[in-house]
């Protein structure tokens, strides 16, 4: 027996193709949909893995220091560090700013980490190029993404810092790039106020008689002092030592230094379930529509397809041609027409979703669901068509 | 196979119930034999198209018998189980207009229905070839519907409703959209093959030209038949 859908496609393929690769164009979009959601989940994870971090340790109550705001004294890791189980402790801070470079800015988040080797907590897990900071001022490693060249100068707030190394996928959960300098400048950095704002503050302070008292001599200088140098960070990042379980050590620390400990799993579930959840569902929404009007278009283009054989399929039914004979070739093509469209859509997402800017990160997984997604649509799509054809009249065929 | 022709006897069909019932069809005979091509004319509304539905199996009398070769296909109120079937193995159907599948080239078109009917598809070509070239469309085998010039779309169609051998053919004004020559070509094709293949050839016309042509001729009107001798004109 001959395959009447596939003679049929064959017969008109300008028709099928064209269909076909509008609605790949579409699947495309679904999939890469997809791809921005799995890509922010992965940013989240990145951000994590890229910590080197098997514990957080943040300000109570919070759920810092991605999620919300968090500040601990830079001097809590040493309380840390002398616990049980710890191997290693380091402070960390995150701000998000525009860091400028010649005449453009980019959208960074700015890492303060300890100047130190591989596997400190906080650093770059590895670097395509240059090296790791090692002095305590003014040098930065970036990511590739900034678009920051090794030896260029970049400014942050009123300093300037060379970029001496660079690093690939270390991005913040929202998709910035990461810009690491060292932990004191970005503590400065982080709250560094301007001169006027400084100058108004000593003067408030040198007004003041609580603070500024005759008797006393050096207590006005001390405050001020004190006023113009940030004591806080935002983490402290803890790694565990090997045979001690992080779930035990967080614990021991929450309960010692009354501060707020996540481990890994925990700020996953932070970062996937709370930070991109609205992301997520609106994503998902995107996901809902975009299959709905998909099945809507399919549904149409078969329909019309068929509308326009009736008398064929009269004429088929009339010299004996089965019913399952004829809804297999409604169904085939439908499938057809999915098959192409799934083909068109993979090809494209996987072309623009480099252009993307933020990362879109494409899993076959994914795809392998999209195609049986994809599928499914066309057979639920065929059925109207198919509907429509078993109810044609082979007296159609005839005359009246 | 093709057999012993058609038989109708007291056929009749009502479309509707009670005060709107409509009776299109009043106890109609009619009889064709093997080999035999006979004219079925009427005027329009007269029944002609619902005669052809019942002959065709499409539609279900409301009662009378049919006998198609040996076989009883209906009788007053029973009918045989599977009309799909039964279409598709004893009757041929030609239409006014070929209605070829457009996306099948001319020998598959042929070769669908032995196809349906389970034969392989050497076989079923090989069936759909003898039947073209002796129709004189075997050049064409090969060729797309759209291809072909009217009068070769309808022998095409002719091969169609004979390539599974059908005891009856049920030919719709199988020559409205041809000229007189053409049109008289095709009754000449369909006597040959009445002839050739013993199948009862009905063709419903109101072409003028072709009527002189056929032996006998059913007259419709308000649902009966009437039967007159026609001319036979001879065509060699």
């Amino acid at each position: 027996m001959i395959n009447l859908a596939g003679r049929d496609i064959l017969h008109a393929w300008g028709k099928f193709v064209f269909t076909g690769v509008g609605l790949g164009l579409l699947i495309g979009v679904t999939l890469t949909m997809a791809g921005v959601y799995r890509g922010m989940v992965d940013d989240a994870r990145v951000l994590l893995d890229n910590s080197a971090a098997d514990l957080w340790v943040v300000q109570k109550d919070t759920l810092g220091p991605y999620a919300e705001p968090s500040s601990l004294y830079d001097d809590v890791y040493r309380g840390i560090l002398g616990m049980p189980g710890v191997a290693r402790a380091a402070n960390v801070t995150y701000f998000t700013m525009q860091v400028r470079q010649g005449t453009r800015d980019v959208r960074t988040m700015v890492v303060g980490v300890v100047p130190g080797g591989p596997g400190e907590p906080g650093q770059p897990g590895y670097l395509v190029a240059g090296r790791r900071i090692a002095r305590s001022h003014y040098e930065a490693v970036a990511d590739v993404v900034t678009g920051f060249r090794l030896g260029e100068r970049i400014q942050i707030r009123r300093d300037y810092y060379t970029v001496i190394g660079l690093t690939r996928r270390m991005v913040s959960s929202n998709g910035d790039p990461m810009v690491f300098i060292p932990l004191k400048d970005a503590q400065e950095a982080q709250f560094l106020k301007d001169n006027d704002a400084i100058l108004q503050q000593r003067r408030r302070t040198l007004a003041n008689p609580a603070l500024n008292r005759p008797g006393v001599p050096g207590l006005a200088e001390a405050v001020i002092a004190s006023q113009a140098k940030n004591p806080y960070v935002n983490a402290v990042l803890v790694q565990v030592k090997p045979g001690h379980l992080p779930q035990e050590v967080a614990e021991r620390i929450s309960r010692w230094k009354r501060l707020q400990v996540y481990t890994r799993a925990q700020m996953d579930a932070i970062l996937v379930g709370k930070l991109i959840a609205t992301s997520a569902r609106q994503i998902g929404m995107f996901l809902v529509i975009l299959a709905i009007v998909s099945a809507a278009i399919v549904a149409f283009i078969i329909y019309t397809l068929t509308l326009g054989k009736i008398r064929e399929i009269a004429v088929l039914k009339l010299i004996g041609t089965k019913n399952r004979t004829i809804a297999g070739m409604i169904l085939q093509q439908a499938l057809g027409l999915g098959a192409i469209g799934f083909a068109v859509g993979k090809v494209a997402a996987t072309f623009w979703a480099p252009v993307f800017p933020k990362y879109v990160l494409l899993e076959p997984g994914d795809a392998v669901l999209g195609f049986f997604a994809v599928m499914a649509i066309c057979v639920l799509a065929s059925l109207v068509a198919i509907r429509a054809a078993l109810q044609v009249d082979p007296a159609e065929a005839i005359g009246g | 196979m093709a057999g012993k022709g058609i038989r109708i006897e007291r056929l009749r069909k009502r479309y509707g119930a009670g005060d709107t019932a409509v009776d299109a069809l009043k106890d109609v005979n009619m009889q064709v034999a093997a080999g035999e091509v006979v004219g079925l004319i009427g005027p329009s509304g007269s029944g002609k198209s619902t005669l052809l539905k019942c002959l065709g199996a499409v539609i279900e009398p409301s009662a009378g018998r049919m006998v198609l070769g040996d076989e009883v296909i209906y009788d007053d109120g029973w009918k045989i189980g599977d009309l799909r079937t039964l279409r598709r193995d004893k009757i041929g159907f030609i239409f006014q207009a070929p209605y070829l599948i457009p996306f099948l080239d001319v020998v598959d078109n042929v070769a669908l229905l032995p196809m349906l009917a389970g034969r392989s598809n050497t076989e079923s070509r090989h069936l759909a070839l003898e039947l073209l070239e002796a129709l004189g469309v075997a050049h064409r085998a090969r060729g797309m519907p759209s291809q072909l010039s009217g009068g070769e779309q309808q022998r095409v169609s002719i091969a169609r409703a004979l390539v599974n051998r059908p005891p009856v053919i049920l030919a719709d004004e199988p020559t409205a959209p041809l000229d007189g020559e053409r049109a008289l070509g095709v009754i000449r094709i369909l006597n040959h093959m009445a002839r050739q293949y013993q199948t009862a050839i009905i063709v419903v016309t109101h072409d003028e030209k072709i009527i002189p042509t056929f032996k006998r001729i059913y007259h419709i009107r308000d649902g009966r038949t009437e039967e007159e001798v026609g001319q036979g004109v001879a065509f060699e």
